[in-house]
């Protein structure tokens, strides 16, 4: 799960990680009101779990509250990347002497969550990883241990020559990983991390990703979701303990399993064919579970056949049908449907399925090209 | 022959009077894998089914029984310390079943049990099926077949299509593993692809990989630098769009690694015959066979 910019600063904060005082605004009046307390000059960011948001022109600095004000009326309603800005961040402007860059992020190859600090921070760490590797040290740490001193002042004096720096640094570094643990994330990064003419060190942009599975023990960050920067099918598939992405095409997938989800979405691809979608509906067999998934993809207007192709396993296929029955009893459906059942209790699924007028396979190839046909306009042979 | 579980296998289950433990131990034990215990705490002492003893941990089970293996259906917060439990109490295999373990739980696990010498498969996996001697996870054991062909996947459903179509294709297999989605796992295609290539039963091996990462193309490195016996491979997600996340933790696209393109060119240049759909895997490992 993202959060913002503003949320992840808050948290770096309460770890002891020095932030420039900001604020959200959603108006500009309310922007023009933070720039007059902190004083100016002030940066208005937007909000938005995108990358790049200064390229796209929203992030301004600004020298007066007027100013602040005109800025934010610019940014709030622009588009980045497709998603809409609703908030931005007011935040005072921090004299910048250098820019480095710190992240932290959880490396599969090493099983080990790595930090990663440059000296050459600010832009993109990953132009800088393929042209100039050696200004990046990479430092995994084995969680059992913790981030040892040695380890975060090696990383401080990577950064910076001069030992006040280094030194403060290193303490940043272990209350990055300290806030990193304890939030539960796959990715931390303070960039820029910047040192100020004066020699202070401070975090001025902030992020910070957490991992799905952590959810459950961390409320207090499952609050911090902003769904209105989400696709609302997705966040209703969610809520109904779907996986669903969204596509641009017409064949609606209904599947068990992320990867014959994925398979199933590359053969209609394979057979001419476009997925409408990526709907994993789980391990655990529910007809509620398919009556949602029918609801939120008959939701889609370009959706011209439904695709269902279940592998039972620990799904039982005739809990399968019998949400396929229920859901379009009660809401016929305006599009053709094609059904690939097989595993756990095909046979009752079989049944139930045929006594509703329903017709099913058992091969999954045949599935896509009849539903690949079908969303074309074409007639099922 | 197989890998990693055979007829001599001596199973305990971590969660067995829970939903999925229940069911799936019961799968289990029909299909003739020797359950020889589980474990609920506060459950010791009970009989599971009237037959297979219920312990309050994992080390009594162990002294009691002889279990060398344990799987594990507990809910996922408790998932990390489930597996330290068991490879303390002396099972050098643990299987977990459990999804949606935390990744930083597994950054602790992952060295826990390699210093200790066992071997974790999963978490997040639908389990190993020897076919014919054990089963051990959630495999359907009626779509296997005992037979020559390796398999080995980061999916559950997935593995079992294939599966399902060796089998009618008349193509068995030794040993099928699932060894799981998620970004940090106990077991990788190459400890997999290692232990066909020394299992004498083995002739073949069918592998399946999904978008993210690059376990994939240090796999097909292995293949092409230690591997006599023939692969094929196949990977999911070809049309997932760059950037999301498609349900496994794994199967996330960053960057330029981890792309399926990618991964195929990686199987090509190692020579693993390249299954475009999941049925191509009949014709290419019959030909690979004769």
């Amino acid at each position: 799960m993202n959060i913002h910019e503003y949320q992840a600063k808050e948290i770096f904060k309460g770890f002891g990680v020095p932030v420039p005082d900001g604020k959200v605004a959603t108006t500009p009046a309310e922007a023009e009101a933070i720039a007059k307390a902190y004083g100016v000059p002030v940066m208005v960011k937007a909000q938005v779990h995108v990358g790049g948001r200064g390229k796209a022109g929203g992030v301004k600095f600004c020298t007066t509250p007027a100013d602040a004000k005109e800025k934010a009326a610019a940014i709030l309603g622009m588009q980045i990347k497709g998603l809409t800005v609703e908030k931005v961040l007011v935040t005072v402007a921090a004299d910048i002497g250098s820019e480095a860059y710190v992240g932290i992020i959880v490396d599969r190859k090493r099983k080990k969550p790595v930090f990663m600090v440059s000296a050459a921070g600010g832009i993109d760490i990953e132009q800088v990883a393929a042209q100039t590797p050696e200004k990046i040290l990479y430092l995994p740490v084995d969680t059992r241990y913790g981030l040892r001193s040695y380890e975060a002042l090696r990383m401080g004096f990577f950064l910076y020559s001069d030992v006040k720096l280094a030194r403060q640094a290193a303490k940043i570094m272990q209350q990055l990983y300290q806030a990193f643990m304890a939030s539960g994330c796959s990715l931390a990064e303070i960039n820029p991390l910047v040192a100020t003419p004066t020699g202070e060190c401070i975090a001025v942009d902030g992020k910070m990703v957490i991992d799905d599975n952590e959810l459950d023990r961390h409320p207090e960050i499952e609050a911090l979701r902003d769904v209105s920067s989400e696709a609302p099918s997705e966040v209703d598939a969610r809520n109904n303990n779907l996986t669903f992405i969204k596509l641009d095409g017409n064949v609606g997938c209904v599947v068990n399993g992320a990867g014959l989800a994925m398979a199933t979405m590359d053969l209609v691809k394979y057979y001419g064919g476009e997925p409408a979608n990526f709907l994993d509906i789980g391990g655990s067999s529910n007809p509620e579970k398919v009556v949602n998934a029918l609801r939120i993809i008959t939701a889609d207007p370009n959706v011209k056949c439904i695709l269902f192709n279940i592998f039972g396993g620990i799904t039982r296929t005739d809990d399968v049908a019998n949400g396929i029955v229920t859901a379009t009893q009660a809401n016929p459906l305006k599009v053709p449907i094609v059904i690939r059942l097989t595993g756990t209790n095909e046979e009752i699924a079989m049944k139930i399925l045929t006594d509703n007028g329903f017709t099913a396979s058992a091969d999954m190839d045949e599935a896509v090209v009849k539903a690949v046909k079908l969303a074309k306009g074409g007639q099922a042979a | 022959m197989s890998i990693f579980i055979n007829k001599d296998t001596k199973l305990v289950v971590q969660g067995i009077t829970g939903r999925d433990g229940s069911f799936h131990t019961r799968q289990m034990m029909e299909y003739g894998t020797k359950v020889v215990a589980g474990v609920t705490p506060g459950k010791g002492g009970q009989k599971f089914e009237d037959k297979v003893p219920v312990f309050n941990t994992v080390y009594d089970a162990v002294q009691a029984t002889g279990a060398n293996t344990s799987v594990i259906y507990v809910p996922p917060m408790g998932a990390a310390d489930a597996i330290m439990e068991a490879v303390d109490a002396g099972c050098s295999m643990v299987v977990c079943i459990t999804e949606g373990v935390p990744v930083l739980d597994m950054t602790k696990v992952y060295p826990f049990v390699k210093e200790r010498g066992a071997r974790l498969l999963g978490a997040n996996c639908p389990g190993i099926i020897s076919p014919g001697e054990s089963k051990v996870g959630i495999i359907p054991g009626r779509i296997c077949m005992p037979g020559n062909v390796g398999v080995v996947s980061r999916s559950g459903t997935l593995t079992y299509e294939v599966v399902y179509q060796l089998t009618r294709a008349g193509l068995g297999q030794t040993t099928c593993v699932g060894i799981g989605g998620d970004p940090i796992n106990g077991t990788n295609f190459i400890d997999c692809l290692e232990a066909f290539e020394r299992d004498p039963k083995t002739q073949a091996v069918a592998m399946m990989g999904e978008i993210g990462g690059t376990d994939e193309q240090e796999a097909a490195d292995f293949v092409k630098n230690h591997m006599k016996k023939p692969v094929v491979g196949f990977i999911a997600g070809q049309t997932a769009p760059p950037g999301r996340r498609m349900g496994h933790a794994g199967a996330i696209i960053s960057g330029s690694a981890g792309t399926a393109a990618e991964k195929i060119e990686a199987f090509k240049a190692a020579g693993i015959g390249v299954a475009v759909r999941p049925m191509d895997f009949v014709e290419l490992i019959k030909a690979k066979l004769n």
